[in-house]
């Protein structure tokens, strides 16, 4: 789960981070307002949860309270395309108007899970605002890592190791300690997966400010984070997925036109995998759950179809606790509920059924009152669902 | 031969007394597996299905010798019965349940740490010695009896594999799930190293996916000190960027854990890695015939 970059400063403020003073909101009359409490001065910053806010166009400084007024009222309400959003962008919703500090020198920080070792790992940097992934990999040495004892957290001899390696002594020093220590501890303690400090920054009287912060959490935590499964806002996520989620099934939008609905997710990806190998492009990416159950399958119908750019659907389902005929049952039962809602599947379907029983599952196929492409193995119904949507689009 | 369970497994389920745990008790039982009885916090005493029921593990270790548990506590209690097992010293500690929070599997880690126990997934479907004992949730009657060590951190893509190999008239020596969560008890090189010293294994299925560097470590592994074939695929090699296919630990992260690097180091490990996972099953009979 991700949250907004305001609430992760609220959050990371609560561990004793010092951030910059700002308020956020959807009004531009009170963001001239929010700057002249400042000085008549500050930034203006679109709140989405996609990062590369900046190169968008989503983070203005203004001068004056009427500039501020100005700016969030353009950023308000604009469609933010960055890297991540895709090339819909995102809308902007509420913007957060921050004072304007004087910038001396940009550091990095960030915790997140290191898988190979087992336990999290602090990270930090001078390469401050600039994208991590990038510094990984062009100059590896200028990343400062720390493994984090997950009983102990960080030590204080870890915190002065890192302010020492990014070039700092005296009290600027002991500033960037006192940070490292909020960041570790807050990643630690929300059930963090990531928290990312970028920049964490230096002004010119030496003081160490977080003047921009991400933070995701590990999803199967939130039942004991309550505090912050409220932060969650579902206007930044897809509504499809949103929707498949509330079903208990995976769902991820992808850009092909083959719907996919698998049941277990190594399949799903492999089948995903196989489509491509065929030469098409997979629309989704859908776990239905191990065992397959009719209203599991129907609501996966309805989400795969709703997405416009799907012409043909493939289901691939190894039915192994769940005997193949009742899986077959269930999916002719799906189709025949969502004809009866008067939302036909129009779109050809090719079934690969797998496992116990699984000659009566096809039997169930042949007989239903719809006209099903019954494959025979993985690549059959790869090339099968490859075929239908060339056939489809020829005739279109 | 086989590894990790056969004939002498003697099983317990924790959660006996739920659906989903006395359905697969049952189901463990139906095919051979010696379920000695099971372990629900405040229902010690009673039976069920004619499973014996304990209120802990110690005590079930106690009465019933168990050197095996299968683990269907709901997530938020898992990392609490997992490591209440590696207390009372069993020896193998398999846990189905998926959805446990990354932080508890970073303790349970440092828990089992100078313990005899071996922990399986989380989020996994288990393991099963055709013929001896099932341990796990997979369909047993698709398995067969035979020389392939089939290791792989997927359940449905498992039976696929597994399918494939028993048409091709291969057969299985164990077929172990190690999960798909980003942390996990035991590793794909665990399990190598203990196919490696099984003189019937002579094959393997290595079934990995996208995120983490464990296929990596494997193919270093491999390429070292494993010299039966092995028949590797990835999973996830048209997944996005940044985004979790389903398993918490199949997501391609800062740059890392894409199906290309992983196709890349196992096949400079002499692994023999395919493209499409319809070829998993033909490509091990190819290799062993050759």
């Amino acid at each position: 789960m991700k949250i907004h970059e305001f609430q992760a400063k609220d959050v990371l403020r609560g561990f004793g981070a010092r951030v910059p003073r700002g308020e956020v909101t959807d009004d531009p009359a009170e963001a001239a307002e929010i700057c002249r409490d400042y000085g008549g001065r500050c930034v203006v910053k679109a709140q989405i949860h996609a990062g590369g806010r900046g190169k968008g166009g989503g983070v203005k400084v203004a001068l004056s309270p009427e500039e501020a007024e100005l700016l969030a009222g353009e950023i308000l309400g604009m469609q933010l395309v960055t890297h991540q959003t895709g090339p819909e962008g995102q809308q902007v919703r509420e913007v957060l108007i921050e004072e304007a500090l004087q910038i001396e020198q940009e550091l990095y920080l960030g915790v997140t899970l290191d898988r190979a070792a087992e336990r999290p790992v602090l990270m930090a940097s001078r390469s401050g605002g600039m994208d991590i992934e990038e510094v990984a990999r062009t100059d590896p040495d200028a990343i400062l890592r720390e493994l984090i004892d997950p009983q102990l957290g960080v030590l204080p001899f870890q915190c002065r190791r890192v302010a020492a390696g990014l070039g700092y002594s005296g009290g600027t020093a002991r500033q960037i300690q006192a940070a490292v220590a909020s960041v570790v501890a807050a990643y630690l303690e929300t059930d963090a997966s990531l928290v990312e400090i970028n920049p964490l920054m230096v002004d010119r009287g030496g003081d160490v400010y977080t003047l921009d912060a991400k933070m995701t959490f590990d999803d199967n935590a939130m039942f004991r984070r309550r505090e912050i499964a409220e932060l969650r806002d579902i206007h930044e996520e897809n509504p499809l997925e949103v929707e498949a989620s509330r079903h208990g099934i995976s769902y991820i939008k992808l850009d092909g036109n083959i719907g996919c609905m698998v049941n277990g997710a190594g399949l799903a990806m492999a089948t995903m995998d196989i489509i491509k190998l065929y030469g098409a492009e997979p629309a989704n990416f859908l776990d239905v759950g191990g065992s397959a159950s009719q209203e599991a399958v129907e609501s996966a119908f309805r989400i795969i179809l709703s997405d416009a750019s799907v012409k043909a659907v493939l289901i691939n389902i190894f039915g192994g606790i769940a005997r193949t005929d009742r899986i077959a049952r269930g999916v002719v039962a799906a189709i025949e509920g969502l004809a009866a809602a008067d939302t036909p599947v129009k779109v050809p379907v090719v079934v690969r059924l797998e496992g116990t029983n699984v000659e009566e599952g096809r039997e169930v196929l042949e007989r239903a009152d719809f006209d099903f492409i019954v494959a025979g193995g993985m690549a059959d119904a790869a090339e099968q669902a490859v075929a239908a949507l060339e056939t489809r689009t020829m005739g279109a | 031969m086989s590894i990790l369970v056969d004939r002498d497994t003697r099983l317990i389920v924790q959660g006996i007394t739920g659906r989903e745990g006395l359905f697969h008790a049952m189901g463990c039982r139906d095919y051979g597996t010696q379920v000695v009885g099971g372990v629900t916090p405040g229902k010690g005493g009673s039976t069920v299905e004619g499973f014996p029921v304990w209120d802990s593990v110690r005590k079930a270790r106690d009465a019933a010798d168990c050197n095996a548990t299968l683990i269907f506590v709901p997530p938020p209690f898992a990392a609490d019965a997992i490591m209440e097992a590696a207390d009372a010293g069993v020896e193998l500690i398999v846990c189905i349940t998926e959805g446990i929070p990354v932080s508890d599997m970073v303790r349970i880690k440092s828990f089992l740490a100078g313990r005899n126990s071996r922990l399986l997934g989380p989020n996994c479907p288990g393991l099963i010695t055709p013929g001896e004992a099932k341990v796990g949730i997979m369909p047993g009657h698709i398995h067969a009896r035979g020389n392939v060590g089939v290791i792989s951190r997927s359940g449905t893509l498992t039976y696929e594999a597994v399918w494939q190999l028993t048409n091709e008239g291969l057969g299985q020596t164990t077929c172990v799930g190690i999960g798909g969560d980003p942390i996990n008890g035991t590793s794909f090189i665990d399990v190598l190293s203990l196919f490696a010293a099984d003189e019937k294994t002579e094959a393997i299925v290595l079934i990995g996916e996208i995120g983490g560097t464990a296929e990596e470590e494997a193919a270093a592994w491999i390429r070292r000190r494993l010299d039966i074939p092995v028949v590797g695929f990835i999973a996830g090699a048209t997944a996005p960027p940044g985004r979790r296919m389903g398993h918490a630990g199949a997501i391609v992260a800062g740059g890392k854990g894409t199906a290309a690097e992983k196709k890349k180091a196992l096949e400079a490990a002499g692994v023999l890695v395919v493209d499409s996972p319809a070829e998993m099953g033909a490509r091990v009979a190819g290799a062993l015939a050759s």
